[in-house]
């Protein structure tokens, strides 16, 4: 099967490409990136006047409840989550149940992706044992059946020793450790920034300190052992300005932010207590929401992720200090960005395109996707002038527990192409 | 906002002064004397129409009877719908047990009130006999209560308003019959 | 009639609310003192009592005030609750409503409850303390009782000292107080202290020695011994020592400056007992206003409901 691609607006800031083309895409691969292509025969023809043609999407940091928490999320759930948000790639994070830190559990994802049949699904691995943070996991066995990345998102690694034990052990391999910044004694029963909207709303604070020491702890470790380091969603000024001054050194330090923490705020968090905003790290201070999106305009914050963390209606569905963390964001993630910051002219389409499809591939080492002819046909069409409107039904995904409900968003991606396969088709999923 | 006028003005200051002073010589007589009698106005206009028919019983019989005041906010059958802005104390500083009581207020309506301050009342003891006094009974009674005195009675239609004014309060003292609809519109209350 | 529906915090609540609400207790001041100490204003209303931690005075408080307004009221909580069992909160709270009350008390060891029970009933929800968050009817009856001693609440210097961060006590009467006019000084170890103390617009000191001579109103909170979880102080003795009421520290107050605590007291703690029985201790005039100021807060919160007979 070929599509031919009309006119569509390609960028691709690897190629400084930024223009109308067409594109022919056959087998796996971009067979012509031309201007003016004749259509011939066996060719399905996409008009896409008016549309943005990128290199497929990726989101590298998503929960996918598979293994043991199914009713949240499957492989299957969350593939469609992300083939309707308009990515071609996701990394799921290790903490499942049992824990993704054997090769046999880094190949069970990988085969129940297959079998979706839509994006692909890079898992990432636990450095340790369990995530218990206690003994190393099986790195390399998991690097051998196709992990991507290494990382005990959810808690972080609370012992230096330990994390550095990690990061030296990874260093060996051509992949990076990714951090999730929480030091456990300082944030203890923490469920909301500290400050202001701890005093407000009466709860325990998470202070930013508890985020602002692991980062500068890990950079440091990651100067010691030479270990390429990722920090996971950063959500504060200070710990940016930490990222900041290591690349300044040259170390080898990438991070990533979601949404939530770009577009809201501890003042979102009203009386109502609305647990969907109940997030680790928690929303912080409009001055760190400000430094964030700053970051990602600079290129500062090397990606745009979502820590898609899909929960049951009852575990969001109660009073905040026992509701679960997180919110899900795989199918919001690309509107609030081209709604925010695009459409607003304060992010160019090649930034965009850069945070969202061309930084997360190098971070995980996967094989880049260029607009050019014999890529791999890995692409996302994006209609920058079509509107969507956040509710529940609006969701692929198994859990509905959005921050974003209520919202109507200008932008979204209309079609994804994985190995030239159309797995999403005018907004619907294959 | 306009000034608006009563649609009439049944009994003037004169004549209720001659009607409290009818009214005195009908408890005097009913009660053979008035050494045993308290008199309890409910609040608001009902307390200053007790003082003064004690006024005026004073000035017959030499010596004044025992006075209090009785606040029914909290015993009314609508306090869904109308909670008293300000509310005042009830004061009855004397012991009602074996008592006999007259209950004085401005209008006999509906009875409710009536109802309410009876209820009240009995809260506080047991009187040997309650009696009322109105200055103003116009009718549509919806409970079975009927005043012992009264300084003039009033027919008067659902549509009105039945108004006594006293000068502690209003500054003049009459009975004044409103236009409902007219009132509710000058966003009056009292 | 109140600007709110709900009593949920005193950060909603206008001055206009608060006098009302105080005026209103004074008013059953009168039916407190005398034989039959009850009126039928809330009669046939169905009250919910819903303690969800365990508490004996404000339980006993609101069963009181709700008698003495001829309400019906069921309390549930503690090992009864189904809460306990594992049913969410939102199906406890659909399950009572579906029997039709009109209002629920909401005690609670999580912040936000009673909010969530307003999503879930038509019902009116009074907070009867929700986590560290509020307590907004102990606010009002240490207001009651202050008025009542000074006659005013403007211009008061109060200082709120202890526990102030795990304290919903402080939470509430803090901004309770600024609202109507009074200046609060918040006063506790390092330790103890609240997050952001300009949120409540008031000073933060861990001196008590510094300020007690400028206050006329010295308001201890509860050291709330089963929240410390880790080491938030060293000892009871040294607690005492730097931060407790004795009659030291009480004779440097102000002459008719008064003492309040919310209670229960761990004596020889935050207060000494000596200072609780002293002259200046306002804490059993707090209990009795308890009573005086949850009736007036049922009987003007359920009065405004529009669904009543005609006059």
């Amino acid at each position: 099967m070929a599509f031919l691609l009309k006119s569509a607006h390609v960028v691709d800031p690897q190629l400084g490409l930024d223009d109308i083309r067409d594109v022919l895409i056959e087998g796996k691969e971009i067979k012509a990136v031309e201007k003016g292509i004749e259509c011939g025969e066996d060719m399905e023809v996409i008009d896409c006047s008016g549309k943005y043609l990128v290199p497929g999407l990726v989101d590298m940091h998503v929960h996918f409840r598979d293994p043991g928490f199914e009713y949240k999320e499957t492989m299957e759930t969350g593939a469609r989550a992300a083939t309707h948000g308009g990515f071609t790639d996701v990394a799921t994070m290790p903490n499942t149940d049992p824990v993704i830190d054997t090769g046999t559990g880094v190949r069970y994802q990988i085969d129940r992706a297959h079998a979706a049949n839509l994006c692909h699904v890079r898992p990432i691995g636990s450095l340790t044992r369990g995530q218990k943070g206690e003994a190393l996991a099986e790195i390399g066995d998991m690097v051998m059946e196709g992990a991507c990345a290494f990382s005990d998102d959810g808690h972080g690694v609370q012992s230096a020793g330990m994390m550095r034990t990690c990061m030296d052990y990874v260093s060996q391999f051509d992949r990076v450790a990714i951090a999730h910044c929480e030091d456990e004694s300082l944030t203890v029963h923490g469920v909301i920034n500290e400050g202001r909207a701890s005093t407000r709303l009466g709860m325990f604070g998470w202070p930013a300190l508890g985020e602002e020491m692991e980062i500068y702890r890990d950079i440091e470790l990651c100067r010691l052992t030479g270990c390429p380091l990722h920090i996971a969603h950063i959500s504060t000024a200070k710990g940016l300005e930490l990222v900041k001054a290591a690349k300044a050194e040259g170390l080898p330090v990438t991070c990533e932010v979601t949404p939530h923490h770009l577009f809201l705020n501890e003042e979102d968090i009203s009386s109502v207590y609305d647990t969907n905003l109940k997030m680790n790290p928690p929303l912080r201070l409009k001055s760190d929401m400000e430094a964030l999106v700053e970051g990602v305009i600079d290129g500062s914050i090397d990606c745009v992720v979502t820590d898609h963390a899909p929960h049951a209606q009852h575990e969001k569905d109660c009073e905040w200090e026992i509701a679960f963390f997180g919110t899900i964001g795989l199918e919001t993630s690309l509107p609030l960005m081209l709604n925010n910051l695009v459409r607003t002219g304060k992010m160019s389409w090649s930034r965009l395109v850069e945070v969202m499809a061309v930084r997360p591939r190098e971070v995980l080492r996967l094989r880049p996707v260029r607009i050019e002819v014999s890529s791999r046909a890995d692409l996302t069409l994006i209609d920058p002038a079509s509107e969507v409107t956040v509710d529940a039904d609006y969701f692929e995904s198994l859990s509905k527990n959005s921050a974003f409900l209520g919202q109507t968003l200008v932008g979204v991606a209309t079609d994804v192409f994985v190995d030239g396969r159309h797995t999403l088709k005018d907004g619907i999923v294959a | 906002m306009e000034q608006l006028a009563p649609k009439a003005t049944i009994m003037d200051g004169q004549a209720m002064e001659r009607a409290v002073v009818r009214i005195a010589h009908e408890i005097i007589e009913h009660n053979e004397g008035a050494a045993n009698i308290a008199l309890v106005g409910i609040i608001r206009r009902g307390e200053t129409l007790a003082r003064q028919l004690a006024q005026a019983i004073e000035k017959i019989e030499g010596s004044s009877p025992k006075i209090g005041s009785l606040d029914i906010s909290f015993y009314r059958d609508d306090v869904t719908r109308n909670i008293a802005p300000v509310l005042h104390s009830t004061n009855i500083p004397f012991k009602i047990d074996d008592a006999h009581i007259v209950l004085v207020d401005d209008v006999l309506y509906t009875g409710r009130t009536v109802r309410s301050a009876l209820n009240a009342l009995m809260d506080y003891g047991r009187p040997r006999t309650v009696q009322l006094a109105v200055m103003v009974d116009r009718g549509h009674r919806e409970l079975p209560i009927r005043a012992d005195y009264v300084g003039k009675n009033v027919p008067s239609s659902h549509e009105e308003d039945v108004r006594v004014c006293v000068k502690p309060l209003d500054g003049h003292d009459a009975v004044e019959i409103w236009d409902v609809k007219k009132q509710e519109i000058a966003g009056g209350t009292r | 009639m109140l600007s709110v529906k709900h009593l949920i915090d005193t950060y909603s609540l206008t001055a206009d609310d608060i006098t009302q609400i105080l005026d209103t207790a004074a008013s059953f001041e009168e039916v407190n003192n005398r034989a039959i100490k009850k009126v039928p204003a809330l009669r046939g209303r169905t009250i919910v009592n819903l303690f969800l931690e365990p508490s004996t005075r404000t339980k006993s408080s609101f069963e009181l005030a709700e008698k003495r307004l001829s309400a019906d009221s069921l309390s549930m909580g503690g090992s009864t609750s189904s809460v306990v069992k594992g049913e969410s909160l939102a199906d406890t709270i659909q399950t009572i409503d579906a029997m039709n009350v009109d209002m629920f008390i909401c005690r609670a060891r999580l912040a936000g409850t009673p909010q969530k029970i307003t999503e879930n009933t038509d019902a009116i929800v009074i907070n009867a303390g929700d986590g560290k968050h509020q307590h907004p009817t102990q606010a009002m009856l240490d207001l009651y009782t202050i008025r009542k001693n000074f006659g005013h609440l403007d211009d008061l210097k109060v200082a709120i000292v202890g526990d102030l961060a795990h304290s919903r006590v402080c939470g509430s009467l803090a901004p309770a107080l600024k609202t109507m006019g009074a200046d609060v000084t918040l006063v506790g170890p390092p330790t103890f202290q609240v997050d952001d103390p300009d949120w409540f617009g008031c000073p933060q000191t861990s001196s008590l020695d510094e300020v007690i001579e400028d206050m006329d109103v010295v308001y201890m909170l509860r050291v709330q011994l089963e929240r410390m979880e880790g080491a938030a102080i060293p000892s009871r003795r040294e607690y005492n020592r730097l931060y407790g009421l004795d009659m030291r520290r009480v004779k440097r107050m102000k002459d008719d400056a008064i003492i309040c605590h919310p209670g229960p007291m761990n004596r020889g703690m935050e207060i000494n007992a000596d200072v609780a029985d002293c002259a200046r201790s306002r804490i059993l005039d707090q209990v009795n206003a308890g009573v005086l100021t949850r009736m007036a807060e049922m009987y003007l919160l359920l009065g405004g409901e529009n669904n009543g007979v005609s006059a």
